[in-house]
């Protein structure tokens, strides 16, 4: 026996501590369930960190409203089979409030009313943490997240002021109103988590394997064809093979065309591809620092 | 598929006039670990600010506010892999007043990089970030000698830079030092061997990370497993499961062993260790794992799983260095939590015995106030007893936080010594 752990394993051990001490340290937490690879690949981790018995966290999803029906359907099927309380911030109910405001024009989406129905979500459920699949590789602004990050009364991040994260000594006491986000796999790369959810066979939704359907395509950007998406005069409607490498609300998810239909071939994909995870992500070109403006105001 | 890469944490301090950002941009870009749609945005963004080609710093820019300043401020961590192994970058700042985020992102590195100008030589900020390089234990250091380009490659230059940082080192406790000339922004010595410099026969910076020692630096020898808390399940086809959850901070620990938990001495022995793939025989750190013993014994958080010819001190009182890490100042007489592995105390400093002037490195006896980035030795008086071992010897029991009982803020962080 050589008492060494290779990178997959130390990082799920890494993963597992965090989970554990989310688990101890405060009294509410959820995990923050997208229906993507990353919080799948969280959500399989406390089931291994609280085996044999069950997760004890709540799934809360924030749903825009925009889904993919593939990803509700997994949703769904999902917390059945783990037996976990699965909990629902409609976005659309925000809207109504008039707490958020749906936009206009031609490239309107739901991503920055999603914060507000976070915020409202988590208050009325009364989470005071949320674990979630972040990971510092995605983003430059989350490429200086802690593994607890701490939110305002606001549900604002201020990254010119984090507390210091130690060792693994995690500060997750909080005054009343305040609240944490927590990302237990921050130091996992994207091939990582592929190589991790090949490891360990993890389920995940169609829409990440090559599938035939209609697109729309917009510049540079291949979009599903849904009725939630504004079409533009210029917008090609055409029949792709794609697969998508982020999921996510259906009018920004991008699309890429590939032919990758198993775990392994994405893999092999991925290592000749060229081009960053979130480079199809409609939500971060808006602006150079769009990611981190969103973060500030409380998206994850 | 799944191959059997470690991984290596390295810290790199450092302003962007040092050539830090370049330094990794040209490690990342050299090592074809740049997206070709990232490299297309900073070579748009690298002409509309009038770069003659690249500019290799761009890549590892953080936030607005850094971009705006030209400075890093808080840590940014950064990933790449080799076919040798995968590496986790704690990029962080290397101002004074930044300290705190020089001991954040040391904390957890297996070796330190440290840059020098090659035309400035030793300076303050080296032998800072030595310093705390030194007093966190980090094992390697590799100093880079950056901009020889802009010393026409002199071998002379290089040495006597050595020769300085020598005499430095010579009182510090790293083990392994190693010197390295390169030119971050052409890229000799980074990736590919210079052809400018010839006279220098040692190894690339990539081939010196890709081969530093790592594996030796878990402790296997003293078990020492923290409670996080307890898992008990009874239904189903689970009946009466109780054990406890945890990391294996140091040691191994085999089904059978007999062992002891602190505080109150219960004897018990493991009955089962349940690990991410079920259950196991052994486990060693850093695994995380659950213990199920073959008592029922009153144990949670806080508590610490040991066996019993080998354990920790008993402390009520502490002699530590500590650096002070919150912009909330040092209040003589308050009290505050100390969270040592997963338990917490009450604590008050007795004594600050001296703080280091971190401009020269030398103690200072006279000043009792601490403020947001100083280094101390003091002495910690506990409400209630700790098990500790020394931090040389073990970080995990031998690291603590302070935390403001009112702020909840974390204002120090300590090594017990």
């Amino acid at each position: 026996m050589s008492y060494r752990l290779n990178y997959l394993e130390e990082l799920e051990a890494e993963a597992v501590y965090v989970l554990r001490e989310a688990f101890a340290q405060f009294q509410h937490p959820c995990i923050l369930f997208s229906g993507g690879k990353d919080s799948i690949v969280v959500t399989h981790l406390a089931a291994k960190a609280f085996a044999p018995g069950q997760i004890p966290f709540s799934l809360l999803h924030i749903d825009t409203g925009h889904n993919f029906p593939e990803t509700i359907q997994f949703r769904d099927e999902l917390a059945e089979r783990l037996n976990v309380r699965l909990v629902v911030g409609k976005v659309e109910d925000s809207i109504q409030r008039q707490t958020a405001l749906e936009e206009n024009g031609p490239n309107a989406n739901r991503n920055r009313a999603q914060s507000i129905t976070l915020l409202e979500s988590m208050e009325s459920f009364g989470f005071d943490a949320a674990i979630g699949g972040g990971r510092r590789d995605e983003e430059k602004a989350r490429a200086k997240e802690r593994f607890f990050s701490h939110r305002d009364a606001f549900g604002q991040w201020d990254p010119k002021n984090q507390g210091p994260e130690i060792w693994h000594l995690y500060n997750g006491r909080l005054n009343q109103g305040e609240q944490f986000r927590v990302f237990p796999i921050s130091n996992w790369t994207e091939l990582d988590v592929w190589d991790y959810i090949h490891k360990e066979n993890i389920l995940l939704p169609s829409l990440y394997f090559a599938h035939q359907r209609p697109c729309v395509k917009r510049k540079d950007s291949i979009l599903a064809q849904s009725s939630y998406l504004v079409s533009h005069e210029t917008d090609k409607l055409l029949n792709l093979t794609v697969r998508f490498r982020t999921i996510g609300d259906m009018t920004i998810s991008g699309a890429m065309e590939s032919n990758a239909s198993t775990v392994s071939e994405i893999i092999t994909e991925l290592k000749e591809m060229n081009q960053s995870e979130r480079g199809s992500r409609a939500d971060d070109f808006r602006s150079e620092s769009s990611m981190e403006d969103r973060k500030k105001e409380g998206y994850f | 598929m799944i191959d059997t890469k470690d991984i290596i944490r390295f810290t790199t301090a450092g302003s962007v006039d040092d050539g830090k950002s370049t330094l990794i941009g040209r490690l990342l870009y050299d090592c074809k670990q740049i997206p070709q749609d990232q490299i297309e945005l900073v070579r748009r963004i690298s002409e509309r600010k009038g770069s003659s080609g690249i500019d290799l710093s761009l890549f590892t820019d953080g936030l607005k506010d850094e971009r705006a300043q030209g400075i890093t401020i808080d840590v940014a961590y950064r990933y790449f892999t080799t076919e040798k192994r995968k590496f986790i970058i704690a990029d962080t700042p290397g101002h004074l007043q930044y300290t705190r985020n020089m001991v954040t992102g040391a904390s957890t590195a297996n070796a330190a990089l440290i840059l020098i100008d090659a035309r400035k030589g030793v300076v303050e900020q080296t032998r800072r970030h030595s310093f705390i390089a030194s007093l966190l234990q980090i094992k390697h250091l590799i100093v880079c000698v950056n901009k020889m380009d802009l010393v026409e490659f002199n071998k002379e230059e290089f040495d006597q830079i050595v020769s300085s940082f020598q005499d430095f080192s010579a009182k510090l406790a790293i083990v392994d030092v190693q010197f390295i000339p390169v030119s971050a922004l052409n890229g000799d010595n980074v990736v590919h061997r210079s052809e400018n410099m010839t006279w220098y026969q040692g190894a690339t910076l990539l081939h010196t990370l890709e081969h530093i020692s790592v594996a030796n630096e878990q402790n296997h020898i003293d078990f020492r497993f923290p409670v996080q808390h307890p898992i008990r399940v009874d239904q189903g086809l689970v009946q009466d499961y109780r054990a406890y959850a945890g990391k294996v901070e140091s040691g191994i620990v085999r089904v059978g062993d007999e062992i002891i938990v602190l505080p109150g001495n219960q004897r018990s022995n493991v009955k089962s260790i349940m690990g991410m793939n079920g259950p196991q025989q052994e486990a060693f750190s850093p695994q995380s794992i659950s213990l199920e013993l073959t008592d029922e014994l009153d144990t949670s958080r806080g508590n610490m799983i040991v066996k019993p010819n080998n354990q920790p001190e008993e402390v009520r009182h502490l002699s530590a260095m500590i650096c002070w890490v919150s912009s909330q100042a040092y209040v003589p007489g308050r009290k505050y939590i100390l969270r040592h592995t997963t338990n917490e105390v009450k604590a008050m400093v007795k004594s600050i015995l001296y703080v280091y002037d971190m401009q020269t490195l030398k103690r200072d006896e006279e000043q009792i106030a601490l403020q947001a980035n100083d280094i101390a030795r003091v002495e910690l008086q506990l409400a209630g007893p700790i098990y500790v071992d020394e931090y040389r010897k073990n970080k995990a029991t031998g690291s603590f936080i302070l935390i403001d009982e009112q702020s909840n803020q974390t204002l120090a962080v300590g090594m017990i010594s």
